[in-house]
């Protein structure tokens, strides 16, 4: 499965500023944190601020927060505003080609399209965060 | 059966009508006799299907194992079962070591997200847990997004077991 540099950085800003809420984060200290461009995570989030996802502020000290439903908003959710292709995977392969090979591999690599998307429909924001503090427990 | 009964304090006020539920407010115990029709009333207003026969056999099964691996709790709240799960525990099950596995767990729509599910899990995994578990496990189907989401919120993640299938035809 091939995930764009975008939805990487998305998912870590998303995560970033769901962590804490109540606090505007620095885009220039996710840009540095995570070895991003701040051009590149700026495009980014302004596609998730349309997407209600982050409310930002500009200016000096100006950042994001996290505005949108950690309960219910969804990995896939947040992966959907950059990838068409594992929202829906390409199930018309038998049509698109012509060799038994070709239609083979295909299928199975809508099964594994298939197991991505069901994994990340059912991962939400606050399943994340839990995540992510076990994690930080485990390992500073 | 053992460890499940987590009993509410008799003297605590009952709730405001219009107050939410909270966890606190239901019971967890182990199924009983008298529970059969309602968890069949229950299981049919969820799932839009009445499996009374099918219920019935579940209960049979569980109350004719007596080597405590099996488990069959409710939720109860005002003498109405609001909730279930049920779970049991398996040894080398497709080949893996010992583990409790849930085998399924519902919840009335009216008494979601009042953290019912969670006690019911919680103290399924508790027995698991005196029973010397050290893992607990369950299978759904990939689209059970509602389900899905709820384990996912307790920390559950992939097992290494992959369920395969093909047509008979």
């Amino acid at each position: 499965m091939n995930i764009q540099k975008s939805t990487v950085i998305a998912l870590c800003s998303v995560l970033e500023a769901a962590l804490d809420p109540d606090k505007q984060i620095s885009s220039a200290e996710v840009a540095e944190k995570y070895g991003i461009s701040p051009h590149h995570l700026a495009k980014v989030l302004r596609r998730l601020g349309r997407a209600g996802l982050l409310e930002s502020s500009r200016g000096v000290g100006g950042g994001y927060r996290f505005c949108g439903n950690a309960k219910r908003t969804t990995l896939m959710d947040v992966i959907a505003l950059f990838e068409d292709k594992i929202v829906e995977p390409d199930k018309q392969f038998e049509k698109q080609y012509a060799t038994a090979v070709e239609r083979a591999i295909a299928q199975v690599l809508v099964e594994i399209d298939e197991t991505a998307k069901a994994v990340f429909n059912s991962i939400t924001i606050a399943t994340m965060i839990g995540l992510i503090e076990r994690q930080g427990r485990s390992r500073p | 059966m053992k460890a499940n009964n987590k009993t509410k304090t008799a003297a605590a006020p009952p709730a405001p009508a219009s107050a939410p539920d909270t966890p606190a407010d239901y019971l967890i115990r182990p199924v009983r006799a008298g529970d059969l029709e309602k968890l069949i009333a229950v299981d049919a207003q969820i799932t839009g299907i009445q499996k009374a026969e099918y219920w019935r056999q579940r209960f049979r099964g569980h109350v004719a194992r007596k080597d405590q691996s099996s488990h069959f709790l409710v939720a109860e709240k005002n003498s109405a079962i609001e909730g279930l799960i049920i779970g049991e525990i398996r040894d080398w099950e497709f080949g893996t070591p010992p583990c409790g596995w849930v085998f399924g767990i519902s919840v009335r729509p009216e008494a979601r997200l009042s953290g019912v599910a969670t006690r019911l899990l919680d103290a399924l995994c508790a027995s698991f847990r005196l029973a010397g578990m050290t893992k607990v496990r369950t299978l759904l189907v990939s689209d059970d997004l509602l389900v899905m989401k709820f384990y996912r919120s307790q920390g559950m993640m992939a097992a290494p077991i992959i369920t395969l299938e093909r047509k008979l035809d």
